[in-house]
C-alpha cells in the first residue's frame, strides 16, 4: 500500500531513508558503546573483588 | 603589564618568532587567488573584498598557537599565573601583542594587495578601516581559542576547528563593509556592527581565556 | 520529596534513569513510528510542493531538537560550572553527538527538499547557513572533549567553549540575517500559526516532534549512564595502579 508520491518519489524516499539510517546509526553507536563500557566495568570490578581477601 | 607586552613583542620580532610569517602568508594567499579563479579583472574586482578578509583571517589563525604554546612549554606561563598580574590582564596583553605583530602589519599591507586584486578605488578606505577595526576581534577570539587548547599536544588543528566558527560574525561584517564600500553604498552600518563585535570581544573574552588558562594550569 | 539536585548523585541518577529508560524509549519509538507512518502514508500532498511536503515530518522535528540539544548542553554546562555536579557535565557530553546527528538530519532533509523546490541542493540562506555553523560548533565541542585527557579539565574547558559558543551562535544568526535575506520559509511553517499549517499536517508533525524529543531524552539518559560507567572504570583502574 505504497502511497503515490508523484514525481518527487526519489527525493521523499531519499530523505526518509537517509534520516532513518542516521537515527539508527546513533542509536546503534550508543548501544554498542554502552555494552562495551559495561563489559569493561564488570571486568574491572571482578578484578577488584578478587584482590580483596 | 607594559613589561610583559614589550617582552612578547621582543620575542615575536626576534628570529624564529614568526613575525613576518603571517604577512608572507597573506601575500602568497592573495597572489595565489588569481591562479585559482583566472586573471579576469572583472571577477577579481568582485571577489577581492572577501579574499582579502579571508587572507587576513587565515594569516591570524596561523600564528595563534604561538600565543601561549612557547610560554607553556618553558614554564613561564606558570610564573605569569603566580605573579601579581591578574590572568585576565595576561590574556588581554597577549591578545594585544598578537594584534600588534600580526593584525597591524596586515592592515598596512592590505591596500597593496587590494591593488593586486583590482579592488575598486573607493573601497580602499573601507578595507583599511574594516581591517583596523576588525582584526583586534580576531586576536581576542584567537587568544581564547589558544587558551582552550594550550595543554593539548598538537592542538593546532583543533584550535582552527574551534576558532573558525567563532570568526563568522567578524568575517561577515568585515567583508560586507568592504563590499559595500566597493559598490559605493554606505558601509557605515556593517562597520559599526564590526566595531561592536570587536569591543564586546575585547571586553569579555579575556575573562573566558583566563578561566580556560586556570583550568589548563591546574 | 526532596530537591532536583538529588539526581546529581550518580548512584541516584543511575537507579532513576534505569527505571525511566524503558518507558522513555518506548514512548519515543511509539511516537516516531506513529508520526512517521501517519505522515508518510496518510497525509495528502501539498498542492504546490507535491509529495515533498512529507519531508517536513523529519526536517522540522530534527531542526527543533538540534537547537534544543544545544540549549540543554548550555544549561548542563552552567550547572557544572556553578554547582560542580559531575552527572551534569557528563550529560552535556552525552548529548553532543545526538545533537550533531539531529543537525545533520535537518541539513540533509533540507538539501533533499531544496533540490526540487529551489532548484539547488544548497542555498546560502541564513537559516541553512546557521545550521551549518551549528554543526561546526558541535564538531568543535566534541573534538575538544576527545582531546583533553583529564575529565574534569575537559568538562571545564568544554563548558567555557559552550558558553562562548552560544553567544557567538546567536551573533552569527543575526549577522547572517544581515548578510543575506534568504529563501527559507518563516517559522510559521512549523510553530503554532495554525493558519499556515493545516490540521492534516499539524497532528502528525506534533507527534513526530514529540517522538524526536523523547528519542533525545532516551539517548541522553542512556549515554549519560555509559559515561558514568566509563568514568567509574577509569577511577577503578587508577585506584589499581595506586595500590
Amino acid at each position: 500500500m505504497m502511497p503515490d508520491l508523484g514525481r518527487y518519489a526519489t527525493e521523499v524516499l531519499m530523505a526518509y531513508g537517509g534520516s532513518i539510517a542516521l537515527l539508527i546509526a546513533i542509536v546503534a553507536a550508543s548501544i554498542w558503546k554502552a555494552r562495551r563500557v559495561k563489559r569493561r566495568l564488570e571486568v574491572v570490578e571482578a578484578r577488584r573483588e578478587e584482590k580483596r581477601p | 603589564m607594559i613589561g610583559l607586552l614589550l617582552r612578547d613583542l621582543n620575542l615575536a620580532v626576534r628570529a624564529g618568532g614568526g613575525f613576518g610569517l603571517g604577512l608572507a602568508f597573506f601575500l602568497i594567499f592573495a597572489s595565489l587567488v588569481p591562479f585559482g579563479v583566472g586573471p579576469e579583472t572583472g571577477v577579481l574586482r568582485v571577489i577581492a573584498p572577501g579574499i582579502l578578509w579571508l587572507g587576513a583571517l587565515f594569516a591570524c589563525l596561523l600564528s595563534l598557537d604561538r600565543i601561549f604554546q612557547l610560554d607553556w612549554e618553558d614554564g613561564s606561563l606558570d610564573l605569569l599565573a603566580t605573579s601579581p598580574l591578574p590572568l585576565e590582564g595576561v590574556a588581554a596583553i597577549k591578545a594585544l601583542a598578537h594584534w600588534i605583530t600580526t593584525g597591524l602589519p596586515l592592515v598596512a599591507l592590505a591596500p597593496v594587495l587590494g591593488l593586486l586584486l583590482n579592488l575598486p578605488g573607493p573601497a580602499f578606505v573601507w578595507l583599511v578601516g574594516s581591517l583596523a577595526v576588525g582584526t583586534p576581534a580576531l586576536s581576542a577570539i584567537g587568544t581564547f581559542g589558544a587558551a582552550l587548547t594550550v595543554g593539548i599536544k598538537r592542538g593546532g588543528l583543533l584550535l582552527s576547528l574551534l576558532v573558525l566558527p567563532l570568526y563568522v560574525p567578524t568575517l561577515i561584517f568585515g567583508a560586507l563593509t568592504v563590499a559595500r564600500g566597493a559598490a559605493g553604498v554606505d558601509a557605515m552600518t556593517p562597520l559599526a556592527m564590526l566595531a561592536g563585535i570587536t569591543l564586546a570581544t575585547l571586553a569579555t573574552l579575556p575573562f573566558a581565556a583566563a578561566a580556560a588558562l586556570r583550568v589548563n594550569l591546574r | 520529596m526532596s530537591s532536583l539536585w538529588e539526581y546529581a548523585n550518580p548512584r541516584k541518577f543511575m537507579s532513576t534513569s534505569t527505571t525511566l529508560l524503558p518507558w522513555v524509549s518506548a514512548i519515543a519509538g511509539l511516537c516516531l513510528v506513529v508520526g512517521l507512518v501517519w505522515g508518510f502514508f496518510f497525509t495528502p500532498d501539498d498542492f504546490r510542493q507535491g509529495s515533498t511536503v512529507k519531508i517536513i515530518y523529519l526536517h522540522v522535528p530534527a531542526a527543533i531538537m538540534a537547537i534544543n540539544a544545544w540549549l540543554m548542553m548550555l544549561v548542563a554546562s552552567l550547572v557544572w560550572v556553578i554547582r560542580r555536579h559531575h552527572v551534569s557535565a557528563l550529560a552535556a557530553k552525552a548529548a553532543a553527538p545526538v545533537g550533531m546527528i539531529f543537525t545533520l538530519i535537518a541539513l540533509y532533509t533540507g538539501a533533499v527538499w531544496g533540490q526540487p523546490m529551489w532548484g539547488s541542493w544548497w542555498e546560502w540562506d541564513p537559516r541553512l547557513t546557521s545550521f551549518l555553523i551549528l554543526f561546526l560548533f558541535y564538531l568543535g565541542y566534541i573534538a575538544l572533549w576527545e582531546a583533553v585527557d583529564n575529565p574534569d579539565s575537559a568538562a571545564d574547558l568544554t563548558s567555557v567553549l559552550c558558553l562562548v559558543g552560544s553567544v557567538f551562535a546567536i551573533i552569527s544568526r543575526y549577522a547572517l540575517l544581515f548578510w543575506n535575506q534568504g529563501l527559507h520559509q518563516g517559522a510559521s511553517l512549523s510553530l503554532d500559526a495554525e493558519e499556515n499549517v493545516a490540521d492534516v499536517f499539524w497532528y502528525p508533525l506534533l507527534i513526530c516532534i514529540a517522538g524526536f524529543g523523547f528519542l533525545f531524552l532516551a539517548l541522553v539518559l542512556y549515554r549519560t549512564q555509559t559515561e558514568i560507567r566509563a568514568r567509574r572504570v577509569k577511577a577503578l583502574i587508577a585506584q589499581e595502579r595506586m595500590t
